[in-house]
């Protein structure tokens, strides 16, 4: 899932400080799984903004709503109902439907009330680790499953870098070296032999740096 | 005059079983503070942000949160769940520079009164001194 953390409250509340009508408008995609932008969220954050104007010596309305997805013309449609009822949204979807708001509503004062900051899973109950890095020419299948690009602080394809100890990371002491771990699993696996072949030099305009990437499937178009 | 805030306690109801057992009479003679009002909720598990944050929005100068000891909850979590939640609130003000004390959490023995009067005690003192909320009037 994409994972999100809410910005601080005070943030939030200087983007909207000219408007007296906002939509806190959630996800029910990844954020809500994440416990960053769904319904639970979109309450306590439409309660501290009105609480954040009410230090100021002023009255915020708030509508309190999610939509299905963010990311989806069909959902964004769902807006519409709310014309003329809000001044600005203030949106707990990720990055991408913050922006497909502003793509899709070009009259919308759209604002982000949480960081996009990972893809990445729910390691434990309130813990989320990153574990890709969407870099578009994905390696997992020569490293074991596990991924160099997202989970070695140096984004190393012929590591480990050296500088580990007892199977940790240099940067992060308390990150396991993900290339102890691809040995170790190659290992397991009986696959070790893997690891003999030499990575070149990668390609990263798959990765965004060759500027926005976009996908077609031909055979879903209409 | 001097400042009389508005304490808003919310309790699990085991908790307050005790307390709420007295009439208003006796909470005053045991030392419960006439500004203090008791929200009795099902159990800690059930007081979420919201519940706090509400009470603030509706007037509140301090909100003293209490559910019983963390190992001994009759619903197992749910004493921990409001810790939690009151910590997330407490974050909260200090991101809009809002004193965090003003929301207190209290893990306390079941139908234990005379503590929870002495929460209640310790939180109206607290907020006293920091005087009215700034979500009053503008803030200060």
């Amino acid at each position: 899932m994409i994972v999100a953390e809410r910005k601080p409250v005070n943030e939030i509340v200087e983007m909207i400080k000219d408007a007296d009508r906002v939509l806190v408008l959630g996800c029910r995609g990844c954020v809500s799984v994440c416990s960053a932008g769904g319904q639970r969220e979109v309450e306590i954050l439409a309660s501290l903004l009105r609480l954040g104007r009410m230090k100021e010596g002023g009255r915020l309305e708030t509508i309190e709503a999610t939509l299905v997805r963010q990311c989806d013309r069909e959902y964004i449609d769902e807006m519409d109902k709310w014309d003329g009822e809000y001044d600005a949204v203030v949106s707990m979807a990720c990055g991408v439907g913050v922006n497909f708001i502003a793509n899709l509503r070009p009259g919308v004062r759209v604002y982000p009330a949480v960081n996009t900051t990972f893809y990445g899973g729910s390691a434990e109950q309130g813990v989320w680790s990153e574990q890709c890095a969407g870099c578009g020419n994905c390696v997992l299948h020569l490293t074991g499953g596990l991924c160099p690009v997202a989970r070695c602080a140096k984004s190393l394809f012929n590591g480990p870098c050296g500088g580990s100890q007892n199977g940790r990371c240099e940067i992060h002491k308390d990150v396991p070296c993900i290339w102890q771990q691809i040995h170790d699993k190659l290992e397991n696996l009986g696959r070790d032999d893997d690891l003999d072949a030499i990575a070149p030099i990668r390609d990263w305009r798959t990765a965004g740096h060759g500027g926005p990437r976009k996908a077609v499937r031909e055979d879903l178009t209409v | 005059m001097s400042f009389v805030p508005d304490i808003q306690v919310i309790c699990c109801h085991y908790t307050s079983q005790q307390i709420l057992a007295e009439s208003k009479e006796e909470l005053r003679r045991d030392g419960l503070p006439e500004n203090v009002t008791i929200n009795r909720f099902a159990c800690g598990g059930k007081i979420r942000e919201t519940a706090i944050l509400k009470a603030f929005e509706e007037g509140a100068d301090g909100v003293c949160v209490v559910a019983c000891e963390p190992d001994k909850c009759h619903n197992v979590m749910g004493s921990r769940r409001a810790a939690k939640r009151v910590e997330a609130v407490r974050r909260a003000l200090a991101e809009m520079e809002v004193e965090p004390d003003r929301v207190m959490m209290f893990q306390l023995e079941r139908g234990f009164h005379p503590d929870f009067v002495r929460a209640a005690e310790e939180m109206n003192d607290r907020v006293a001194g920091f005087g009215p909320s700034p979500f009053k009037e503008g803030g200060r």
